[in-house]
């Protein structure tokens, strides 16, 4: 049986003459938490939209629970994008995104059923209160909660999240953690989060892919995220005292 | 009130108000909410180079401009794409190019360009049975694409949500931009290619600001646009105004109405 619920093989993608990932290569297991790091413009965002089909690769595999990505049903995959890039001018009330995580679309209406399976979705993210409240007066981690409740909904096997700790406080990063792992406790479901907080990563995630378009490491995060690795990543800003201050919090 | 409704050339135009009403109120939402209220100027300009060229081919004008508007739709949404430059800039490069062109295919007929003024101004009460039926028309096709409403909507508030969920967000562009485009022209008779980007845009912007949701959005948007173009035609008659310019002032007027007034009350609710 299959216990890898992600296998790349030989990524790459390419910008025109510019590289943005270079030969890519992981397996995770179903029900691991992995945190994806590295500096700004490394791919991340890139490889993330890989996996959910956005971005075609130049060349290589991407299999999810062993389907090609394109082949795999998006209700096996709970999306929580960056929220500072969402637009909160759009006319809609929470319930509304909540239910686009049900019904893949905009929902014109909906019936009882489903309304109540999107507010039980609020629920479990401590966020019924916030169901009829347009998107422009949510906060920040108001906002981040309800895209969990969008994501978890669909009850997905794999959950990704883009720098979900962008924005919002740290007792609503808390909170977002807490919920994230007790959702990975009931349904077994894998998650991959891109993060720039590496004491995140080492706290909470089982292992950590380091990029800097190329695959720096991969493995537990204290291994992961040993100096050697760490210099080749950032090694552009890798002054001894940043990076020895970053590690040591990290422990 | 009512003997103005059994003059024939009245029942033209309120039918052809009311149905261009409808069709740019409804896509006209999708063009406010995606930022691209620049995109009725730049294809109303394209349909004023369809229009000349009719005029110097000596045929129906609006035959040449669905075709080239049509043109003009694609390879806006296709830079957009597929290169580096904007949106906006994209559709900037097409409108001057289109406009140029238009002057050019004026020139070139060396006559009296009375019709060009027509088609530049509009003459609601000009409007055919046949313009009817033609509107009418793309009326039923928006019809028969109203389930892409959700597409459109989603893809509206996120595309990248749209894109993960697999949804089509590339070819929904193209038909989006094709029905806006045929909306353009089959409206032009109505209000006038000078116009008709407000009568896409001012609807569902006085919409969006009283509405919390896209479907109400949608809805009030729809609703202003038909009503505006009833009302607008009947102070138009009495005050002896021309009809394209009075319905989209009346639409200002609401615009600013809902500004002051409903931007307040979704603050206090």
């Amino acid at each position: 049986m299959n216990t890898n619920c992600l296998e790349v093989e030989g990524l790459w993608v390419k910008y025109g003459f510019h590289n943005a990932l270079e030969d890519i290569n992981v397996r995770i297991k179903q029900d691991s938490f992995v945190a994806i790091v590295g500096p700004n413009g490394a791919g991340k965002s890139t490889f993330l939209k890989v996996l959910l089909g956005i971005i075609q690769p130049t060349r290589g595999q991407v299999r999810i629970n062993g389907q090609n990505v394109k082949k795999v049903s998006p209700s096996l995959i709970g999306y929580v994008p960056q929220v500072k890039t969402m637009d909160r001018s759009f006319p809609a009330l929470a319930i509304e995104l909540v239910l686009t995580g049900i019904k893949h679309s905009w929902p014109w209406s909906s019936d009882t059923n489903t309304r109540e399976k999107a507010y039980k979705a609020l629920e479990q993210v401590g966020a019924e209160h916030l169901a009829n409240r347009p998107l422009a007066r949510l906060s920040g981690g108001e906002l981040q909660r309800v895209c969990l409740a969008r994501s978890i909904v669909r009850e997905p096997k794999l959950v990704m999240l883009d720098e979900p700790a962008t924005g919002i406080d740290t007792v609503g990063e808390a909170d977002m953690y807490n919920l994230l792992e007790e959702y990975q406790r009931y349904s077994r479901a894998t998650i991959l989060m891109i993060t720039h907080d590496w004491h995140a990563a080492t706290h909470h995630a089982d292992a950590v892919l380091l990029l800097n378009k190329k695959q720096i490491s991969f493995g537990p995060p204290k291994e992961a995220l040993n100096e050697d690795y760490l210099r080749q990543a950032f090694g552009h800003i890798g002054h001894t005292h940043t990076l020895k201050f970053l590690m040591n919090s990290n422990d | 009130m009512i003997e103005v409704i059994e003059l024939p050339f009245m029942q033209r135009a309120l039918i052809g108000g009311v149905l261009v009403g409808f069709l740019a109120s409804y896509y006209g939402v999708f063009v406010v909410q995606r930022g691209l209220s620049f995109l009725g100027s730049g294809l109303a300009h394209a349909a004023f180079g369809g229009i000349a060229l009719g005029l110097l081919l000596e045929t129906e004008p609006r035959w040449v401009a669905v075709p080239f508007t049509l043109m003009v739709a694609l390879g806006i949404t296709w830079v957009k794409e597929k290169t580096a430059v904007g949106g906006d800039t994209a559709i900037g490069i097409f409108f001057a190019i289109s406009m140029a062109l238009g002057i050019v295919f004026l020139f070139l007929r060396r006559e009296y360009t009375a019709d060009a003024f027509t088609y530049l101004f509009g003459s609601i009460l000009a409007v055919t049975w046949t313009d009817i039926g033609i509107t009418a028309l793309i009326a039923a096709i928006t019809g028969l694409f109203s389930s892409s409403w959700k597409r459109w909507a989603y893809t509206s508030f996120d595309r990248e949500l749209a894109q993960s969920d697999h949804l089509p967000v590339r070819r929904d562009d193209y038909i989006l931009s094709m029905l806006v485009a045929i909306t353009i022209v089959v409206s032009i008779k109505v209000v006038g290619i000078v116009l008709i980007a407000a009568f896409l845009v001012i609807p569902a912007a006085t919409a969006r600001i009283v509405s919390t949701t896209f479907r109400r959005m949608t809805i009030l948007s729809v609703v202003l646009g038909m009503l505006s173009a009833i009302m607008g035609l009947w102070i138009s008659y009495y005050l002896d105004l021309p009809s394209g310019a009075t319905i989209i002032l009346l639409q200002a007027l609401l615009f600013f109405v809902a500004l002051f007034t409903g931007a307040t009350l979704l603050q206090k609710s």
